[in-house]
């Protein structure tokens, strides 16, 4: 039997790319000269973790690489070494080299190998500059005698029985051991089962660890840090003249005077499966102990494409089981009431059937919950993205983050990374001023960059706001006459000025930089939002800054819709962009040029739109006194809907008409309703888009129209 | 062995004996046939949604177990003029190829009629009417007793794109008239 890692090495990939992400983020909140003990062990540990996984699947280069950067962060972490502005710098791009690494390893491709040595290199120079500059300062030894020195601490290492099943190595950790200082470490095997009875899974082995040399507890606590909740462990200070002989146990034959060796061979019965894959210098094994390194080739020579997954908090699958359980028991309630009978169970059998529809809504809900990440996900990243820019650009930003927690779906989230990423490279670009100019305007040379995110209705909104320049209008408006776009300066207002921006190939920039300029984004920014049914407003002051705001779906698979009759059909309308519904005062009804109709909402007038004339269809009533209007909004216009009958809400689960047939105009897609049939999806986007071009056509044809008639 | 399966390797043995099988309906007293394994299934008329601003033989979308099936009127596409639907009208369940994809689509005929082993041999090219009448679609002409059977290719049949080119078709035809 042996243990496939290759099955782990998915899990490997995915926390090592997080722990990437954990050092990365920890690495820029680490401010030049205040060395933060807390985000240094953040930085740690995620490196070591790193460190020990690679180690375990054979990774060395990775191992050795992630080496050099524990030693570099540990010298950090004990005040040995100033926190630098070159130093964070360099351990920015080892994340990035690492990241390439495990990127390379995912993808079964090669990765730069010399721009992996190269990082590698300065990592080292680095380390031995601050050995010369500091030629007194102890080094961590690796010594391989064990020394007597004056204090030291004994460690009772017993670890839990499944303590290997959850990835950890005893021999990863007496390394670890073995780099803080000298060690000697005995295996205590009393408690190890007949061959016959033995688990190669379990652990049956303790240790008793002494370390000598000045070393302080936290720094053991750490190298057993992952293990705290897997094993009994006991840390022991050493007084001066304690001779070793005192712990030493009666059973402890076997000594290892450099913890780099592996554990000896009775352990290896037990343990090799796990260990050996992790061992760089594997001792030689007894005959009987099975060969490991075939799932690692195997491991490696899988197809390794990105696989879509998720993770899950724990509490939503726990909240999930809680309700397919209710629901089963409402199920075989149900049954119970079917198997006999009558009338006077009738009661009851609604009582059943209200629950059953409770419990499907709760669990559709959840299982919509799923889908839902933190938009921490997404917002992470730009961190590392600020100072990057702000460091090419040569400008000072802060960048606040607020609203991470805040949730939306998984597909959302990855469409709207890209024009985030791009939004922000605007406001750094051509937003946020130089230290220069921001003093002589008379503000904090320190730019301000806030991302927000909140609920808002059914919609979440993500604001990306900065108090820079804000948009130049004039300059807008001059590039725009420059390009054609527009005739005279007179005929442009805010919205046709935000309009503008987003035109494909519109750019103010005066130099076209590799960050923007190129005209080339804001085009693609909006697109993609529109095909996420969201929109994007943009407010900005001249001199005070400029707020973009994106507002979109929770969701894509489900949304809540107003169910409206016209004539014998009956279409959807997303609620999200219902205003309100209203009966029509005919007196409020106003005529415009004949043809089009405008209704007095208080003191708005909204064009109507009456929706049978759009859909052909024929209505149980033209009249507006005997019909309702339903207000909505798009792209931030409003328009009245008249149809014939209100129906009620209900949460639709959103077909596509595509799959199928064809796109058509008008709607987004369609859904089944409680009676299975079909109903369709008003896009009220595309509805108004309609309703102009056929009121353009018929006023055309009217135009034509009467030379018909007199013929 | 599952049913598709079965079916493919009948319709090998089928092509080595260059025979292949058709399922019939009729329109309009004609008989019309297609290939058999398109066929999904066979269903009865059920009311479907009409799509506003479509061709009037596009009769709508149907729920076919939680699928949206768009629903096509045969008699009304080949302007055969409509027929009241009843008991009888019956759905027949297609699937066709469309670029990448393969897309599910239903057809309303007057009812289904037989199905038929046909040699490749005996199917005859549709005699070339001009420019007036689309016969891209029509496969071939078969002949079974004293019966002529137009075989179609539901895939030139039912694409999207070719839709719209009969819409203009149709709609020329009314300005002749």
């Amino acid at each position: 039997m042996s243990i496939d890692l290759s099955q782990f090495k998915q899990t490997f990939i995915e926390e090592s790319l997080e722990g990437l992400d954990v050092m990365e983020s920890s690495l820029l909140n680490l401010g030049e000269g205040t060395a933060n003990l807390e985000v240094i062990n953040n930085i740690f540990r995620a490196a070591h973790s790193i460190k020990g996984g690679s180690g375990t699947f054979g990774f060395n280069d990775i191992a050795q690489f992630t080496h050099v950067l524990e030693t570099l962060l540990d010298q950090m972490r004990s005040g040995e070494r100033p926190v630098t502005q070159h130093a964070v710098e360099l351990l920015l791009a080892s994340v990035d080299c690492l990241r390439m690494m495990i990127d390379s390893i995912r993808d079964s491709t090669n990765y730069d190998t010399e721009h992996a040595s190269n990082v590698k290199q300065q990592l080292e120079s680095l380390l031995e500059n601050r050995d010369q500059q500091q030629p007194a300062a102890p080094k961590s030894p690796v010594s391989t005698t064990v020394v007597q020195s004056p204090s030291g601490w004994l460690i009772k290492f017993s670890p839990h029985v499944h303590m290997l099943k959850t990835g950890n190595d005893p021999v990863l950790m007496f390394r670890e051991l073995s780099n803080v200082a000298a060690v000697e470490i005995k295996a205590d095997y009393s408690d190890l089962l007949d061959f016959s009875d033995l688990n190669p899974e379990d652990c049956y082995l303790r240790w008793e660890i002494r370390l000598t040399g000045e070393v302080e507890e936290t720094a053991i606590k750490d190298v057993f840090a992952w293990v705290a909740d897997e094993c009994d462990l006991e840390i022991i200070p050493l007084q001066r003249n304690e001779p070793s002989s005192q712990i030493a146990s009666d059973n402890a034959d076997v000594q290892h005077k450099q913890a780099v060796t592996h554990p000896e061979p009775v352990a290896v019965q037990a343990e090799d499966k796990s260990h050996a894959a992790a061992n760089e210098n594997p001792v030689p094994l007894p005959a009987n102990a099975p060969k490991i390194t075939a799932p690692v080739a195997v491991a490696n020579s899988a197809a390794n494409k990105e696989a879509a997954s998720i993770r899950v908090a724990i509490d939503k699958v726990d909240q999930l089981i809680n309700m397919v359980g209710e629901l089963v028991i409402t199920q075989s309630m149900l049954s119970q009431l079917g198997d006999d009978f009558d009338m006077e169970k009738l009661e009851k059998l609604r009582n059943g059937l209200a629950q059953l529809e409770r419990n499907t809504r709760e669990l559709q809900e959840n299982v919509m919950r799923i889908r839902m990440l933190p938009i921490s996900y997404s917002f992470n990243r730009f961190p590392r993205l600020v100072h990057d820019i702000s460091q090419k650009l040569g400008k000072k930003v802060e960048l606040k983050l607020s609203g991470e927690g805040t949730e939306l779906d998984k597909t959302v989230m990855e469409k709207i990374g890209d024009p985030l990423v791009h939004l922000v490279r605007n406001a750094l670009d051509h937003g946020i001023e130089s230290p220069e100019m921001r003093v002589k305007a008379g503000k904090n040379e320190v730019g301000l960059l806030q991302l927000n995110a909140y609920h808002k209705g059914g919609n979440i909104i993500i604001e990306i706001a900065d108090d820079g320049a804000g948009i130049n209008k004039s300059k807008v408006i001059n590039k725009a006459l420059q390009k054609g776009i527009i005739n005279s300066a007179t005929e442009v207002d805010e919205d046709k000025i935000h309009e503008l921006i987003f035109r494909p190939g519109f750019s103010t920039a005066d130099a076209v930089s590799d960050l923007s300029g190129r005209g080339v984004g804001m085009d693609v920014v909006k697109k993609n939002i529109k095909e996420l049914g969201g929109s994007i407003v943009i407010s900005s002051t001249e001199g005070k800054g400029s707020v973009f705001s994106i507002r979109l779906p929770l969701t894509l698979a489900i949304l809540d819709g107003q169910l409206v009759r016209v004539g014998d059909e009956v279409y959807i309308i997303p609620l999200i962009s219902v205003v309100e519904s209203l009966q029509i005062k005919k007196s409020l009804v106003n005529q415009l040029a004949g043809k089009s109709e405008l209704y007095r909402l208080r003191d708005e007038y909204i064009p109507v739109i009456r929706l049978y004339e759009i859909f052909n269809i024929t209505p149980k009533t033209t009249e507006f006194e005997e019909g309702l209007l339903i207000v909505v909004e798009s792209d931030g216009k409003k328009v009245g809907l008249f149809v014939d009958d209100l129906l009620g809400q209900q949460q639709v689960v959103i077909k596509g008409l595509e799959t199928n047939y064809k796109r058509v105009e008008g709607f987004s897609g369609a859904t089944i309703l409680g009676d299975g049939t079909v109903a369709l999806i008003m896009d009220i986007s595309g509805v108004i888009a309609m309703s102009k071009s056929i009121k353009k056509h018929s006023q055309s044809e009217n135009a034509s129209g009467s030379k018909d008639a007199a013929a | 062995m599952d049913a598709a399966q079965l079916l493919g390797a009948e319709r090998i043995i089928e092509n080595q004996n260059g025979n292949d099988q058709y399922l019939t309906f009729m329109l309009a007293g004609e008989e019309y046939g297609v290939d058999i394994l398109r066929v999904q299934e066979i269903k009865g008329w059920d009311s479907a949604t009409r799509i506003p601003n479509t061709p009037s033989y596009v009769q709508g979308v149907m729920n076919l177990r939680g699928t949206i099936v768009p629903i096509i009127d045969l008699r009304m596409r080949f302007n055969l003029g409509k027929l009241e639907y009843g008991p009888t009208t019956v759905v027949v369940v297609l699937k066709v190829d469309a670029q990448d994809k393969t897309r599910t689509i239903g057809v309303v005929v007057d009812g289904v009629s037989d199905v038929y082993s046909l040699n490749k041999d005996g199917l005859k090219p549709a005699p070339d009417f001009g420019n007036d009448i689309n016969t891209d679609f029509v496969r071939g002409l078969a002949t079974i007793g004293d019966k002529m059977v137009i075989i179609l290719d539901i895939n030139k049949l039912l694409n999207t794109n070719d839709m719209n080119v009969l819409i203009n078709l149709s709609t020329k035809e009314h300005k002749v008239q």
